[in-house]
């Protein structure tokens, strides 16, 4: 058990006792950032997540765009909560140092039905507030990516779509969270909840009682609302495989390059990522199974046909991580928030493919009905402002940094080859307010491992760093 | 701020091609030769190859620790300046490296730059291995590290996929550590079985299954037959890329066959001054032969050092299927050295043709059997009738 001057962080044992006002269940992107927004009150806040990690489910594999909201239903919650998420989170990882890229996106239009639609989704994007979107001609589109496959007809102009790093993300929520106060409690599933006065969760680690209860369990988020007796939506999980390509392929493309919307979803997408590596995917496959986060032959057989068309050089490229998230979906066209102020309980269920931008916004908004509910809002403090390390390769990293590494020779030690991360930024990871759980939460805090060898070259080393630090 | 500096010759990599080279240049006097390791112990691969079957005639069969040792003595005794702990990071100029090390950052400027930096195994997620993304998957570089650097667990029940010589090395690692070999599962209708492991020749792997640690991996026969090997452990083994990320951020011409730099038989790149040897050029061959590469282009960098023109790059060396790759791959000299020469098939006998633009230049029968996981040496006599100013010459199965 880790103590900070906030709150603690446990993965083992018996429960803290006595009475929390909230606690959140889920510590993805959603669940950290209502924490964050819950740790400005003063108030026992606890977030309790079934990992062993925070935003080991469907965050820490998306396609990490931070989107615009341009091609929501408009007039729809998710529509608001993008448009505002997008706004909120921009400025927070300004603050706090999670890397952005502000490339925009290209929506290309291969048909004569999809050059058809882009005019429709220019007019839909000014329906959702956004009036940056403008048409261009295929000349335009080929002079700003040369290395699109033949036959493009034109494009929708997307300047406000950025890439994100969903990992800094919801660690940055959880670590100042944690700062501010709140219990975080891992390797804990809640199995069941009794409710009168207060609510008591049963856990793998124990009962937790709480009298205000907010639900942001994912793909499970259906689950625990029939505990409480709500049965109003059902989680499909939509699997999403992705490739990811290297580094070196990061010249051939200089947007995000989206696909336009048809009858069959989002489609597929080329986009760099933060990191420095460019990704296709992802796929859309509806599956029963909530753990199924593999990935299929079929499904990287049709990324790779739907790639070739889109950027055929990348195909020749070296591929460096293919994985698979799953997004929540219900059946429906918007986020399931559903309040239950007579419960004390908030229900976050439905966060399918825009969470991640969403995740601020649908913070302050999960607070307002937990207030709807009674919990007291009053003596709000802003939270001490958290400064992430930064994980993104169009920014300075330890490896490139003369002074750092001046004040502190460990940052100029590299250990993972392949992405540059040296021996003080792996130590930083293991000794920080939200240690990681495993190999891959370090990899999620530094990026060491997640390169081109996979572990050929580092592998071994870094799990000698992280089983040191685990003593 | 980065320090700048000068030097006579830069190596990257300190493994067996880079030690060599830098040997015999400071013993030829070249001058202020550096050789650069990321690693904080020089050697390279053989570092962690605790087998024997290094080594050249003279002296065979050391282990490849000693050996490494072997390498890195002979080095530092010539002359040479070894700094371990420092990576190359990217270029400065078209002979400027830069570099960081924990003394801070520095531009390195060479009369000569050597890339030795190597070669790897290409991991699962490049193969295509679909599945889940379990713990337990390896390649046999991280295995040998594992095991014999840091003394680390491995699983009880392991699968070796591949069938190339280092798959025996990672089955005797694996037995070393106390796992069990379940199966050595190679794509190849036919490979050499080792001793008390069941071979499975013509099968893929189509799936790893297991969350949070391997559970088994989901195999196909060619003729249809699936099955599931229960294991916590899987050592994806050889499918060997060059590590050529510094020289294709060089913006130095790559070879389509080999991905490594191509090079003329004096190793000469196609950026003047720059030089590629031992792995870094075609994926794992022996050891010797990488050391060989290393001592053999020493001519030409000392040539560089007292001012030889670079010669303009003569024709592109190219392999029709099922040859996979020839290094060297530019036929601007005609070297005393051989070829390596790579089939992705077993051929019995081959017959080996080369062509320029339509013209056979070269045929000839070779009484061996090419197994896709040896070079053939091709000797270079027939490479005195390529027309330097014509176009690419072709290698083919006639
Ligand atoms: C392929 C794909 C691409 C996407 N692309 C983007 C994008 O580009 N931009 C964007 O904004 N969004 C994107 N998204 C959506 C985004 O990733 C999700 O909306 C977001 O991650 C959802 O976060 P969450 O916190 O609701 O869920 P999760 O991250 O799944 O978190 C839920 C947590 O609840 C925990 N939990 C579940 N049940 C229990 C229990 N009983 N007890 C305790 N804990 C429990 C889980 O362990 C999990 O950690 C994408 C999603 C996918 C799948
Ligand atoms: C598992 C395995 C088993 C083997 N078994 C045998 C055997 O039994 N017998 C045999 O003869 N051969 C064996 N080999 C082959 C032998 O190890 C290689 O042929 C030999 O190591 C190649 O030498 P090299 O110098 O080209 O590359 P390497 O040995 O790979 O050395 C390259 C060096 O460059 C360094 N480097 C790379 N990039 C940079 C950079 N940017 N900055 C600084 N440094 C850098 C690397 O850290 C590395 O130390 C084996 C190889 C493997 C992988």
């Amino acid at each position: 058990m880790t103590t900070t001057t906030g709150g603690a962080v446990t993965t083992g044992g018996a429960l803290p006792g006595g009475e929390y006002d909230v606690t959140v269940v889920g510590a993805g992107v959603v669940g950290t950032a209502i924490a964050r927004e819950l740790a400005r009150l003063p108030l026992r806040i606890a977030l309790v997540d079934a990992s062993d990690d925070v935003g080991d489910g469907t965050s820490k594999a998306n396609t990490a765009i931070l989107h615009t909201g341009f091609d929501a239903v408009p007039g729809s919650l998710e529509s608001r909560l993008v448009r505002e998420g997008h706004r909120l989170l921009s400025a927070y990882a300004a603050e706090s140092g999670i890397p952005v890229e502000p490339l925009g996106a290209l929506l290309v239009a291969w048909d004569e039905e999809q050059l058809a639609a882009l005019p429709g989704l220019a007019e839909k994007a000014v329906r959702n507030g956004y009036r940056a979107a403008r048409i261009i001609a295929a000349e335009e589109v080929r002079a700003r990516e040369p290395e699109l496959g033949p036959g493009v007809l034109g494009a929708l102009d997307v300047p406000g779509e950025s890439l994100v790093c969903p990992w800094t993300t919801t660690l940055a929520y959880a670590t100042q969270a944690v700062r501010a106060g709140v219990d975080l409690h891992l390797n804990c599933r809640v199995r069941k909840v009794v409710s009168g006065e207060t609510h008591t969760l049963a856990t793998t680690r124990g009962p937790l009682r709480t009298r205000h209860l907010v639900n942001a369990a994912g793909l499970y988020a259906d689950e625990i609302d029939r505990l409480l007796g709500h049965a109003d939506f059902a989680v499909t999980p939509r699997r999403g495989q992705l490739i990811v390509f290297d580094e070196l392929a990061r010249t051939l493309v200089r947007h995000i390059l989206l696909p336009v919307p048809g009858a069959l979803g989002k489609g597929v997408l080329v986009s760099p990522t933060v990191y420095g590596n460019v990704m296709l995917g992802p796929t859309a496959e509806d599956l029963d199974d909530k753990t199924d986060t593999g990935s299929t032959a079929e499904g990287l057989a049709l990324l790779r046909e739907k790639g070739r068309r889109i950027l055929p050089a990348l195909l020749e490229e070296e591929v460096t991580a293919v994985y698979a998230g799953l997004r929540a979906a219900t059946g429906d066209d918007d986020y399931a928030i559903r309040a239950h102020p007579a419960q004390r309980y908030v229900t976050v269920g439905g966060i399918r493919s825009t969470g991640l931008t969403a995740s601020m916004a649908i913070a302050a908004h999960v607070v307002e009905l937990l207030a709807d509910g009674g919990l007291p809002v009053t003596g709000a403090r802003e939270p001490a402002p958290v400064r992430m390390p930064n994980l993104g390769e169009a920014f300075l990293r330890p490896y490139r940094d003369a002074e750092l590494i001046a004040k502190d020779p460990e940052y100029g030690r590299i250990v993972c080859h392949c992405e540059r991360v040296t021996r003080g930024e792996i130590r930083d990871a293991l000794a920080s307010t939200v240690p990681p759980g495993s190999p891959d939460g370090l990899r999620r805090r530094t990026r060491a491992r997640a390169g081109r060898c996979q572990g050929f070259h580092c592998g071994a080393a870094v799990r000698a760093l992280f089983e040191e630090a685990r003593g | 701020m980065s320090r700048d500096r000068t030097v006579d010759v830069l190596v990257v990599g300190a493994g067996p091609a880079g030690l060599a080279l830098a040997a015999r240049l400071a013993r030829a006097g070249a001058g202020h030769v550096e050789v650069l390791e990321r690693e904080q112990d020089a050697g390279g691969v053989p570092r962690h190859c605790h087998h024997g079957g290094f080594g050249g005639p003279v002296h065979p069969w050391l282990t490849g620790p000693a050996y490494a040792l072997r390498a890195v003595r002979a080095a530092t005794a010539a002359g040479a300046k070894l700094r371990t702990g420092v990576s190359a990071t990217g270029w400065a100029g078209p002979l400027t490296l830069e570099t960081t090390s924990s003394a801070g950052l520095e531009r390195i400027t060479a009369r000569a730059v050597v890339l030795a930096t190597g070669a790897r195994e290409r991991p699962r997620s490049a193969r295509l291995v679909p599945g889940s993304r379990p713990a337990g998957v390896l390649t046999t570089g991280e295995l040998q590290q594992s095991v014999h650097l840091y003394g680390q667990h491995i699983g009880r029940r392991a699968v070796v996929v591949g069938a190339e010589p280092v798959a025996r090395h990672a089955v005797r690692t694996l037995r070393r550590a106390g796992a069990e070999v379940v199966a050595v599962v190679t794509e190849r209708a036919r490979a050499a079985a080792v001793p008390g492991v069941p071979l499975l020749t013509a099968t893929t792997v189509a799936e790893l299954r297991g969350r949070g640690r391997l559970s088994g991996v989901a195999v196909r026969h060619e003729d249809g037959r699936c099955g599931v090997l229960a294991c916590d452990t899987v050592v994806f083994t050889g499918d060997w890329i060059p590590d050529h990320e510094l020289a294709r951020r060089g913006g130095i011409a790559l070879d389509p066959g080999t991905r490594g730099p191509c090079v003329d038989a004096s190793f000469r790149t196609s950026v003047p001054g720059v030089f590629a040897v031992g792995n870094a050029l075609h994926g794992v061959e022996r050891a010797a032969t990488a050391a060989a590469e290393g001592d053999a282009a020493a001519a030409a960098v000392l040539a560089r050092l007292s001012g030889a023109p670079w010669p303009e790059p003569g024709p592109p060396l190219l392999v029709r299927a099922p040859l996979l790759w020839v290094a060297p791959n530019r036929l601007t000299d005609v070297g005393g050295r051989p070829l390596l020469l790579r089939s992705g098939e077993p051929l019995t006998a081959p017959v080996l043709t080369a062509a320029q633009d339509g013209l056979l230049l070269w045929r000839r029968r070779f009484p061996v059997r090419m197994s896709p996981s040896r070079s053939l040496r091709l000797p270079p006599g027939w490479t005195d009738r390529v027309d330097p100013s014509g176009g690419p010459v072709v290698l083919g199965i006639g």
